[in-house]
């Protein structure tokens, strides 16, 4: 019946969803508004499991001593925070809530997301290397488009920037839409397999 | 001696492009972007041909991380849409949009003298991308019955006759994610409203593919498409003072990957 249950519920909904799309009588379409009001009260859910997952892993670090579980502790502590500040104050635009979340983790983030740069620069130093004819092309046109996404490469010579849009448009939206075929059949046959029972990972047991 | 160059200390590396990317934006190194991308013009366009008062709807899809990227689009954008006096709503389907949005709005609004609740209003963040564009395709109260502020938008003269996409002239997403693929499926497919989306530079070959099929009217790519807005919009801001630094670590990482090249080919040929 565990097994069962979900996997009857799963079907009758997604059957339904496939169904409305063709027909479009009112009823269906109030039904299919209903359901898109649940997802996103159900999405919200997800906020919980988040927080549980991010307690479990903590404070289990904390408990075990791991290393780093120093950072663990401020992990913690700045959640309590925010989440006292927000409780208390409210996060409208221009509380404590939006004055911390402005002036420190914007600040935080951006910083941890800068040191991208150095580590971009330090791998394509390392690894691109012209070895074969493929790596070649793909040096050349990684140069092209580099040079094209900046005002210097029109300057070192003016149809630069012509050369990457051009790389933009035919080739990699050649691929890319091969790409997207691929995963939408791939998106297809996988929402059968879950519609059918025949996918049941997604129930935490394997097949 | 061929050696060297195939192993340099990464730290060097680091510490070159800490100098490429702070001296040009230290000394205010000011390189205009040069050739409109054809995708940014079209954007520009698509705002200039609106209606004055025609609300336009933009999704602030992105945080801290993509701010240096996507901000200066924002601000571009809202520039150039408040002193068009279009309105200007505001949505976010990321959790840390909110912020991104009142930070453009209210800093812009400031300088052209536009009023919060008049011109423009900050809506807020609801979870669930696909029901929320679909709510707002039946009535935009379903899924934002307050903005921000916890204010009803019926109150707000700037939402006055706005009930779902037939009533707004055009939707732009600002994202670091994969919302624009929402805005193109749920909101333009069965509601037919015009999208545009201003994304950072490694997601832009993503959206090519819907550029060609006119799903989306235009676009904004990286750091280089806000510099070009800025450019448009005759307001050098940050997307313009970014270009400098963002040329030079370009040319840096080229030179690297050439000498990492000659290195590679002197070795390998020597033994």
């Amino acid at each position: 019946m565990r097994l069962h249950i979900p996997i009857g519920l799963g079907f009758l909904a997604g059957a339904f969803m496939i169904v409305q799309f063709f027909v479009p009588h009112p009823s269906f379409e109030e039904s299919y508004k209903a359901l898109m009001d649940w997802t996103m009260i159900i999405g919200a859910f997800a906020l919980v499991l988040g927080l549980q997952s991010l307690f479990r892993t903590h404070i289990d670090k904390i408990r075990r001593r791991r290393q780093g579980y120093g950072y663990s502790f401020v992990a913690l502590i700045s959640f309590a925070v925010m989440f006292m500040v927000g409780i208390v104050h409210g996060a409208k635009p221009g509380s404590l809530f939006d004055w911390l979340f402005m002036n420190v983790q914007v600040p935080l983030e951006a910083t941890i997301f800068s040191l991208l740069a150095f580590f971009i620069a330090s791998a394509a130093y390392r690894t691109f290397r012209a070895r074969t004819p493929e790596a070649t092309i793909l040096l050349l046109t990684a140069v092209v488009v580099m040079l094209g996404r900046v005002p210097i490469g029109e300057f070192i010579y003016a149809q630069v920037p012509e050369a990457t849009e051009w790389i933009m448009s035919v080739p990699t939206v050649a691929a890319k839409r091969g790409i997207m075929f691929g995963v939408a059949l791939g998106v297809i046959a996988t929402s059968l397999r879950i519609l059918l029972g025949i996918e049941r990972s997604h129930l935490g047991g394997g097949r | 001696m061929w050696e060297k160059l195939l192993f340099f200390d990464r730290r060097i590396i680091f510490v070159f492009i800490a100098i490429a990317v702070w001296v040009p934006f230290l000394t205010q190194l000011e390189l205009p972007p040069g050739q409109t991308n054809p995708r940014t013009q079209a954007l520009y366009d698509a705002i200039e041909n609106l209606p004055p008062r025609t609300p336009v709807m933009v999704a602030f899809d992105y945080g801290p991380s993509g701010m240096p990227e996507v901000h200066p689009m924002a601000k571009a954008l809202t520039r150039h849409i408040l002193s068009r006096n279009l309105r200007l709503l505001g949505v976010a389907l990321a959790l840390t949009g909110p912020p991104m949005c009142q930070d453009a709005f209210s800093s812009v609004s400031q300088d052209l003298d536009k009023q919060e609740g008049v011109d423009w209003v900050n809506l807020g963040y609801k979870p669930q991308p696909v029901a929320v564009i679909t709510q707002i395709g039946e009535d935009i109260r379903r899924a934002f019955p307050e903005d921000a502020q916890e204010r009803a938008i019926d109150e707000l003269p700037v939402m006055a006759g706005i009930h779902n996409y037939d009533d707004i002239g055009l939707v732009i997403d600002l994202a670091t994610g994969n919302t624009p693929g929402a805005w193109i499926v749920y909101a333009h497919g069965p509601y037919k409203v015009k999208v545009a989306a201003g994304v950072t530079g490694v997601m832009a070959t993503d959206y090519y593919p819907f550029l060609q099929t006119g799903q989306m009217i235009g676009m904004l790519n990286g750091l280089k498409g806000a510099a070009e807005y800025e450019e448009l919009i005759n307001h050098r801001d940050l997307g313009t003072l970014g270009m400098g630094s963002q040329s030079v670590a370009h040319l840096l990482i080229i030179l690297f990957v050439t000498l990492g090249n000659v290195g590679y080919f002197a070795f390998t040929r020597r033994r």
